[in-house]
This record gives structure tokens, C-alpha cells and sequence, in this order.
């Protein structure tokens, strides 16, 4: 690989891992409050971007009110997922949670089949064209083919700006949420005990409630935005994207909110690297991205900044 | 009084079952490629809707959904022959789903028809599997041509679809005609599903590639023109006949602009057929606007498999298979079909570029 494909390859990742680490934020949230591995999570991504496609498409409502109106969707679908699927089973053993959520993501997998539609829709025309434009560094002005081009140059998506700033501002926004206002401490207080912070006088379902709404929305920004830069919709579409973010949040340890986003960043690095150094390997990409996660479980099992488990005695 | 009404309702089912003939259709109408099966589903419907009938009983067709999966594809075919009792099947749509699929026909000696399924291995060693549409040794030649020859390419980044059979096999016989004509080829690999595209597309500049062939299917071609473009590669980009549905446009908008294709047929080449008239006249009539490569297959498909039962003169599977294969000179709308020893059809490619947001006919290249 010579420097300038080195570096456009790192913009490139730069580029993926920022969705990941967007993606990964609302599936580690959930975690480190409910000890849960919510399945859906690609699931509820999968939906904000019908939503926000049939309130553009339908409704004929403008972009931003759309993408608003999605994430809140996205938002209430995760807070009813809960009500319905989740909580009827809160002091089953875990296992039954996880496997409750699996069925709750083919559930909804199978439902927009039946409502949406299997086929594969454009989202091109749903945002505004700029936000696929390209921020060229370097390069030439060439005329190719009749009109002016710029040939060369280290190019980056307009939307994976937008994108590393929406998971800077999430990322500051959770701290702040999580660590400074009283919700935020009856969330963390769930996250240790659940009984006793129900003696003390939480309703424990309505943080739980508002943790599964937070983490949808979230998964209702990264899919607009993911669904921005690579533009179809289709019921499967969260399948992958929730399976990388969970491994970017296990990567980066999973509960851990920051790690979440590192987990998401390397990822979507070293993948397209891999790609990059070895283009006959490239089919092999998302076996990769379940490689790392075998090999960091079972070296480094609690991730990067994760905090290691205390068996007590 | 209620056992009057069951016996009648027995009579009438069993009047019904009796009396129409049951062919099956497998098609992917969800998934990945379900803009094909769509397509092809429309061109089905809408011959039955002209054809009707045959040996003057009903044609009753049985679509199954093969969600465009491969294991789906084997449980859709045992479905149509154990379940459903039909007499012959048309399908399946992408080559992997037709291998896999007619294992099933072939073993209980099921005619299996497939509109679009152009690898080799389909028909290979099969005697109940046949296809109405051209192979990619061939269409292979005619992409290499269209490549190194048409348009002045020297250096091609081949993108290959790692899980399809059909992207595996149309690159390979793209590349070996591209070493007859003394052109360079090299391969950018990656799978179904794969949205991100930037390092394969980065690879292939660093590496000068003047032109990108890529014998995959819609969802990747559009995304693979968009990141290119994005990626600042403006030089040509040829695809196959995985390119001709309208999602292409509307997926990869202002980046396919320029795409060149080699495919089946376009209702702007010339009409050779009755058929084909008629096909162009009945689809604008009913949806107002020009049909679709798939949606000629879809019909054609149908005429030949009618055409085969009329021929057998009867509904039994063994017959009509034999009829299938026997299918000389048949007027349809892609062309005079055909179905030789092997089962397939010898056809000409047509080659079509996207223009504006349009498919616009090019030329036509021979076998």
C-alpha cells in the first residue's frame, strides 16, 4: 500500500468505525444498566430508517422533521419492546432475557417483511444530496471525459463528519446524563441492584423504561446516518451493523461507554486495513471482526476499558 | 343441512384441483436480489393472464418465496413437487439458488425452468433442469469485448461477489477473454450484503485500473459506482445482466450514469417475435411504461413451459420434462429459444447503458 492509499484507507475506517462506535454506544448502554444483550438493537436501527424513509416518502414531511420524528419512533418501539417482551420475564435468569431478545429481533425482522416490503429501497433522495459530498484534500483539477474533476486527493464523507460529531456530543451527553442528573442515578443504581433500589423507592421499570428508550434512540441516529452514507433500506439491514457494534462495544469492554466508542473506531479500522493489506481476504471481513472477538475474549475478556469482574468469595 | 354444504364443498375443492394444472413458481420475492423475482413474477402473471389454458384445463401457478436463499431455495423446491404436486416448475432466479434447488428437481424428475440463472454448473449434468436465457461463457466474451474493445480499457479491477456463483463464474470467463484480447485483469473480492466498498475501491485505483467491471447483482453494483465516484474514479464501470432493474438507478442515482451492461433484452431492440409485440403492447397497457429484461424472461419462461405441456400432450412430470428439452424454434419475446442437449438456450446479449436516470439500448452482440 503506498502513503496515500494508506492514509485514504485510514479515512475510510475512520469513516465505518464512526457508525460502529455510534451503533455500539446504545447496545453498551443497555448492558451496563440491565446486564442484557439486547439482540433488537440492529433491529430498532433497521425501523428508524423505515420510518424515517415513509415520513419523507408518505408523508411528505421535510428531512429534518422526519429524522426527528424517526428517533423518536425508534425511541417508543424500544421503551414497548421492553414493556412487552422484557419485562413480563425482569426476574427470570438472564439466559431467558438474551433469548427473549433474539425471537424480539426476528420478530421485528419478519414484521417489516410483511409491512415494509423484502425489497430493497433507495434512501438516496430521502436527505439532502450534500451530505454525500466529499471534503477533498489535495488533488488536482483534470478534465476527464468531457468535464472538470478533481483526480487525487485524500477524500472524506461529509456525513462521517457529522457522524463523529453526533457521537461526541452522544458520548458527553451520557456522561452527563448517567453521572448528573437523578435519573441518571437511579440508572446506575439499577445496574447494581435492582431490589434494593426498588425498596428505596425507584420504579425500577420506568428507568429501565427510559434506558431502553435512550439506547433506541440511538440506534435510530446511527441508522439514518448509516442509512444516509450507504444508501438502501431493506429488512436486514441491521443485522451486521448490530452484530459489529456488538462486538466494537465487547471490544471496547462492554458497559463501558467510551469503550464503546474506541471498540467502534478500531474496528472499523483495522477492517478496512485488513481489506486494504490483504484485497484477496476481503470476503472474509466480517469473520474477521468475530476473529477479534474471540481473540479479546479470551485474552483481555472485560475489553479495553472495561472493568474486570469481582468474584466474590 | 351441514353435511350437505361439506359435501359440497368437498365436490367443488375437488372439481377445482382436478381440473387445473399446477405449475409452480420459485422465486426470490424478499431478500437480497428480490427485485429480480418481482420482476419476474409480473412477466409470469402477466403471460397467465394472456395463456391461461393449456390441453383446455386451467394453469394454476403456485409462487413460493425463496427469501433469495440458498437453503430456502431446496426447501421451496421440495415444497412445489411433495406438497403442492406441481407438474413443473418455473425458476429458480440467481444461479446459487437454481444449483441448489435443482438437486431437488433433478432427483425426483421435476422440469425446472429457470427465466435467469446463467452459470453453467445450473444445467450441468442435469437432465430436468433447462433455462430460457444465454450462459456466461458467453456473456463473459461479450462483457470482455464490450470491455477491452468498445471501450479502449487496458487495465480492469474485476469486483467478484465471493458467495454468488454467478459473479464467481461470469469473472472468470470475463478474465479469460480479457487474456485472448491481450488485456490485464485483476480481482477485488468481496461478499453479498457487504455495504462498504472504500477499501476495495481505493485498492483497485492504487493499483491503475482504468475500468471496473463488476459481474454482480444491483445492490452491490450501485454501491460499488457510488463509492467509487465518491472515491474519485471516473472511468468506466461495466456490469452484467445483475444491472437491469430500475433499483440500480434508483439506488446509485447520479454514479451510474455512464454504467454499460451486457443483458437479455431491452424493450428498445428491435422485435424480432409475435411475442415480443405482444409482451411490449399487453405490459404498457397495463402498468404505462416500457417492461423490463426480467419481466421478458418471466414471460417467456411461462410460454415455454405451456409450450412443453402442450407438446407432451399430457400433466405427467416425466413428459413435459422430456417436452422442455425438446423446445425447438420458439417465438418468444427475447428471441427465437432454442433449448439444446445441455438445456440451455443459445441467445444473443444485448448491451444497455444507463443514460440520465434511463436505460438506453446500445447494440447487440451474436453467439
Amino acid at each position: 500500500m503506498d502513503p496515500k492509499t494508506l492514509l485514504q484507507n485510514f479515512v475510510n475506517g475512520l469513516s465505518l468505525g464512526s457508525l460502529y462506535a455510534l451503533i455500539a454506544i446504545g447496545y453498551t448502554m443497555v448492558y451496563g444498566i440491565l446486564r442484557l444483550i439486547n439482540f433488537a438493537h440492529g433491529d430498532i436501527f433497521m425501523m428508524a430508517v423505515y420510518f424515517a424513509f415513509f415520513l419523507v416518502t408518505l408523508a411528505s414531511l421535510p428531512w429534518y422533521f422526519a429524522a426527528i420524528l424517526a428517533i423518536a419512533g425508534a425511541a417508543i418501539l424500544g421503551f414497548s419492546v421492553d414493556r412487552v417482551a422484557y419485562k413480563p420475564i425482569r426476574k427470570a435468569p438472564r439466559i431467558s432475557a438474551l433469548i427473549t431478545a433474539i425471537g424480539v429481533s426476528f420478530f421485528l425482522e419478519s414484521l417489516a417483511v410483511v409491512v415494509f416490503s423484502g425489497i430493497p429501497r433507495s434512501f438516496r433522495t430521502i436527505f439532502p444530496q450534500f451530505l454525500n459530498e466529499m471534503i477533498i484534500l489535495g488533488g488536482q483539477v483534470e478534465t476527464r471525459y468531457g468535464r472538470e474533476v478533481i483526480v487525487g486527493g485524500i477524500r472524506f464523507p461529509i456525513i462521517s463528519i457529522i457522524t463523529l460529531v453526533i457521537t461526541a456530543i452522544a458520548l458527553v451527553f451520557l456522561w452527563w446524563f448517567i453521572y448528573r442528573t437523578k435519573i441518571g442515578m437511579a440508572m446506575r443504581a439499577v445496574s447494581v441492584d435492582i431490589p434494593t433500589t426498588s425498596l428505596m423507592g425507584v420504579n425500577v421499570d420506568r428507568v429501565i423504561g427510559i434506558t431502553f428508550a435512550l439506547g433506541s434512540a440511538l440506534a435510530g441516529i446511527g441508522g439514518i446516518l448509516w442509512a444516509i452514507r450507504y444508501p438502501q433500506v431493506w429488512p436486514y439491514m441491521g443485522f451486521i451493523p448490530g452484530m459489529k457494534a456488538f462486538v466494537a462495544a465487547v471490544f471496547g469492554g462492554i458497559g463501558s461507554i467510551p469503550g464503546a466508542v474506541l471498540g467502534g473506531l478500531i474496528l472499523g479500522i483495522t477492517e478496512i486495513m485488513m481489506v486494504g493489506l490483504l484485497p484477496g481476504a476481503a470476503g472474509y471481513r466480517d469473520a474477521f471482526a468475530f476473529f477479534i472477538l474471540i481473540i479479546i475474549l479470551s485474552v483481555k475478556p472485560s475489553g479495553l476499558m472495561g472493568k474486570p469482574d469481582i468474584v466474590k468469595v | 343441512m351441514r353435511k350437505l354444504v361439506l359435501i359440497v364443498l368437498v365436490v367443488i375443492l375437488s372439481i377445482s384441483t382436478f381440473s387445473s394444472i399446477k405449475v409452480g413458481a420459485i422465486l426470490p420475492m424478499t431478500g437480497g436480489v428480490a427485485a429480480f423475482g418481482q420482476m419476474i413474477w409480473q412477466g409470469v402473471a402477466l403471460a397467465h393472464e394472456l395463456f391461461p389454458q393449456v390441453l383446455g384445463q386451467d394453469i394454476e401457478i403456485v409462487l413460493l418465496d425463496n427469501n433469495s436463499d440458498k437453503v430456502q431455495a431446496v426447501n421451496t423446491a421440495r415444497r412445489a413437487i411433495e406438497q403442492e404436486k406441481v407438474v413443473a416448475i418455473i425458476g429458480q432466479v440467481i444461479s446459487s439458488n437454481t444449483i441448489a434447488g435443482g438437486a431437488v428437481a433433478e432427483e425426483n424428475g421435476v422440469a425446472m425452468v429457470s427465466p435467469s440463472s446463467t452459470n453453467p454448473l445450473v444445467t450441468q449434468n442435469r437432465k430436468y433442469v433447462s433455462r430460457v436465457c444465454f450462459s456466461d461463457p458467453f456473456q463473459g466474451v461479450a462483457a470482455a469485448l464490450l470491455a477491452f474493445n468498445n471501450m479502449g480499457a487496458s487495465n480492469v479491477a474485476v469486483f467478484v461477489d465471493v458467495e454468488q456463483d454467478y459473479a464467481v463464474g461470469f469473472a472468470n470467463f470475463f478474465r479469460d477473454t480479457a487474456r485472448e484480447l491481450g488485456g490485464n485483469v485483476f480481482y477485488e473480492y468481496y461478499k453479498s450484503g457487504d455495504q462498504d466498498f472504500t477499501a476495495q475501491v481505493s485498492d483497485a485505483m492504487s493499483k491503475n485500473a482504468d475500468a471496473f467491471f463488476i459481474p454482480g447483482y444491483y445492490q452491490e453494483i450501485a454501491l460499488i459506482a457510488i463509492q467509487a465516484r465518491q472515491l474519485g474514479f471516473y472511468d468506466p464501470i461495466i456490469s452484467g445482466d445483475g444491472a437491469a432493474v430500475p433499483e440500480t438507478i434508483e439506488i446509485g442515482g447520479e454514479a451510474v450514469n455512464g454504467l454499460y451492461f451486457t443483458t437479455h433484452y431491452d424493450p428498445g431492440s428491435p422485435a424480432v417475435t409475435e411475442n415480443a409485440k405482444l409482451f411490449v403492447q399487453a405490459y404498457t397497457e397495463k402498468f404505462g411504461e416500457a417492461p423490463g429484461t426480467f419481466t421478458a424472461l418471466g414471460f417467456d419462461t411461462y410460454l415455454v413451459i405451456r409450450d412443453a405441456i402442450e407438446r407432451a400432450g399430457s400433466t405427467d412430470r416425466e413428459a413435459i420434462a422430456q417436452a422442455v428439452r425438446q423446445t425447438k424454434d420458439f417465438p418468444a419475446v427475447t428471441g427465437i429459444i432454442t433449448i439444446n442437449e445441455n438445456g440451455d438456450a443459445i441467445k444473443s446479449v444485448a448491451i444497455v447503458k444507463i443514460e440520465d436516470g434511463k436505460f438506453v439500448y446500445d447494440t447487440t452482440i451474436n453467439p
